[in-house]
């Protein structure tokens, strides 16, 4: 079998190079604003609109990665506001996810199959269709322009990935390690802490994981709307308000960029196959 | 196991906390955006009963104008990104040295912050240094510099494309993990018999993974139908109103121009065209998992 398999994937020649053809065009469309990104953060400013285009730059430098600090002022606090959004979001997100999955996983009862299907249905509505009430609902409470306008809605788009997976990977858990420590005289609350959860930790950090990210990386709306203060920032609202000016100065935004995607970057090559695995659990049953 | 009426208390008191939140986040929400649409709220302290007057007022001819717009610019999108995301898939699924680095390079439009990715398409797009028009130039294709955005329908094409960058590869690693679902002994067994493999393709794995095909696109119809950030990064709806799909319109309505009872009344009908989509969603998963039984 070994050996067919060996054979079966086999190519010629031509099949290889037309193969690494179509991956390396595919690639190029994913990673070209990146390459360009990184290349007109190197570009002096006074080089970047000459004409004709150059795609190497000449002189290129870092100076941009250091005058950026001086010139977004609040940049720093940008990154520091972009983790603490979505720590806190990741935080709250397991605190609420953590037991639901566990009861929609672990224990039967009537019209599971209903209610997961409505925190499901969550997804179909981005926040864009309910701003006005969140808006409003923002105002009563005196959130708005505070870190919770930003954290408030952000944990409810999350709820529904973050409870499929978890519950995804706690059934596979098998049953037989309740019943045993039933039958043992341990009670529910035992069960789920002392049993089950220990268990589950790698799916809970699977979870956390794609948390963290889903909340770094779609921090844009609420914050666009709800909060005005520039201290409470995260970074791509600040970098937008940037990016906005008359005069952009480009190879300073985009070394800011890079800065702010570099954190993301190191947590997807670190942890990439756990990732995969998360991003895709579920996705396909067989 | 644990008595059943205990543990059906104990599974309610377990999920408690997570259905008060989104029954106040979003599902209260979703009421009360249907409640403001008959009102002529707005950030007067005071809102009253209007009737259908809301509905009556959006129900003009930019309105329609703005539909078809939207389910133009979401049909392209999807179109696009299933194609691209999933011949990507079927590339790197084939056995070469270095597929591996390959998938982990197929991440980053995903991951980093959407908005950061969408700045540095800002830059590619624009017309006097962007890597696009640059190029354009370069190979003769085109005489001057082309502003990508500031024309109707080239900034229609330029958010389209950006759009699908973002959502292609979670459209490829899904398409990825159908295409290694597939059972290998049926491969196996057509090579035997000699199929080449465009024929195996064709016959086999394409009519495998038609199923997890058809549910990824319902998915991303439904997130591209709400895509917001590209478009408002990039031309805010413009230039004069090009690129204005129903979430960029409803936007403007609600919290650009404050206009709260209107803009509900708009996002009303996404609602409506959202459910129609999660319907049609259903249908189509268990008609398929109907046929996979048989």
């Amino acid at each position: 079998m070994m050996k067919n398999n060996a054979m079966i994937n086999r190519y010629r020649w031509w099949e290889v190079v037309l193969m690494y053809c179509g991956i390396a065009l595919f690639l190029f469309f994913i990673l070209a604003p990146f390459i360009e990104g990184f290349l007109v953060s190197l570009k002096p400013l006074g080089l970047l609109f000459s004409t004709p285009y150059k795609f190497i730059p000449e002189n290129g430098s870092f100076t941009a990665y250091r005058t950026m600090w001086e010139s977004v002022p609040g940049f720093g606090r940008y990154i520091f506001n972009s983790f603490f959004i979505s720590t806190v979001i990741t935080l709250v997100v397991l605190l609420l996810v953590v037991p639901a999955s566990y009861a929609f996983a672990r224990i039967e009862f009537k019209n599971a199959g209903y209610l997961l299907g409505a925190f499901l249905a969550v997804n179909m509505f981005s926040g864009a269709v309910l701003l006005i009430p969140l808006f409003r609902l923002m105002r009563t409470y005196g959130l708005l322009n505070t870190y919770w306008a930003m954290i408030v809605p952000g944990v409810a788009f999350l709820i529904p990935t973050a409870i499929w997976l978890l519950q995804t990977y706690m059934r596979r858990i098998p049953r037989e390690l309740d019943e045993a420590a039933y039958v043992d005289g341990a009670g529910h609350f035992y069960i789920m802490r002392r049993v089950i959860l220990p268990l589950a930790m790698p799916g809970i950090i699977v979870v956390a994981i794609t948390t963290f990210i889903g909340a770094y990386a779609q921090q844009f709306i609420f914050a666009l709307t709800f909060n005005s203060k520039t201290e409470f920032m995260p970074l791509p609202i600040g970098l937008f308000a940037y990016f906005g000016r008359q005069e952009v100065i480009w190879n300073e935004l985009m070394a800011a960029s890079f800065v702010g995607i570099a954190p993301a970057m190191i947590l997807i090559f670190a942890l990439q196959r756990y990732l995969v695995a998360g991003l895709t659990a579920g996705a396909v049953k067989q | 196991m644990p008595g059943q009426k205990t543990a059906v208390l104990f599974a309610w008191l377990l999920l408690l906390p997570a259905v008060l939140y989104v029954a106040a986040i979003v599902a209260y929400p979703l009421v009360d955006t249907f409640y403001l649409s008959f009102t002529d709220a707005s950030l007067r302290k005071t809102t009253n009963w209007i009737g259908w007057a809301n509905y009556e007022k959006i129900f003009d001819a930019e309105f329609a104008t703005i539909i078809i717009r939207t389910f133009v610019w979401t049909f392209l999108s999807v179109s696009l990104k299933m194609i691209i995301g999933t011949s990507g898939a079927l590339l790197l699924n084939a056995a070469l040295p270095g597929r591996a680095v390959f998938r982990i390079l197929t991440m980053p439009p995903w991951i980093v912050p959407m908005a950061i990715g969408i700045f540095m398409w800002g830059w590619m797009y624009n017309g006097q240094f962007g890597m696009i028009s640059g190029l354009l130039q370069r190979f003769g294709l085109s005489d001057g510099p082309v502003a990508f955005l500031a024309y109707g329908s080239s900034a229609f094409w330029a958010t389209i494309v950006t759009d699908v960058w973002i959502g292609v590869p979670m459209v490829t690693m899904y398409m990825l993990a159908a295409i290694q679902a597939v059972p290998q002994d049926l491969n196996e067994a057509a090579w035997v018999d000699g199929a080449s493999r465009f024929y195996r393709l064709r016959r086999i794995t394409l009519p495998m993974i038609f199923p997890a095909a058809i549910t990824m696109s319902m998915i991303s119809l439904i997130s591209t139908f709400n895509s917001f950030d590209i478009i408002w990064i990039l031309t805010q709806g413009g230039p004069s109103g090009a690129t204005t799909t129903m979430i960029i319109d409803t936007y403007s309505t609600a919290i650009g121009s404050k206009k709260f009872g209107e803009g509900a009344a708009r996002a009303v009908i996404i609602c409506l065209f959202l459910s129609a989509f999660a319907i049609l969603y259903f249908r189509a998963v268990t008609k398929l998992s109907n046929r996979m039984a048989t």
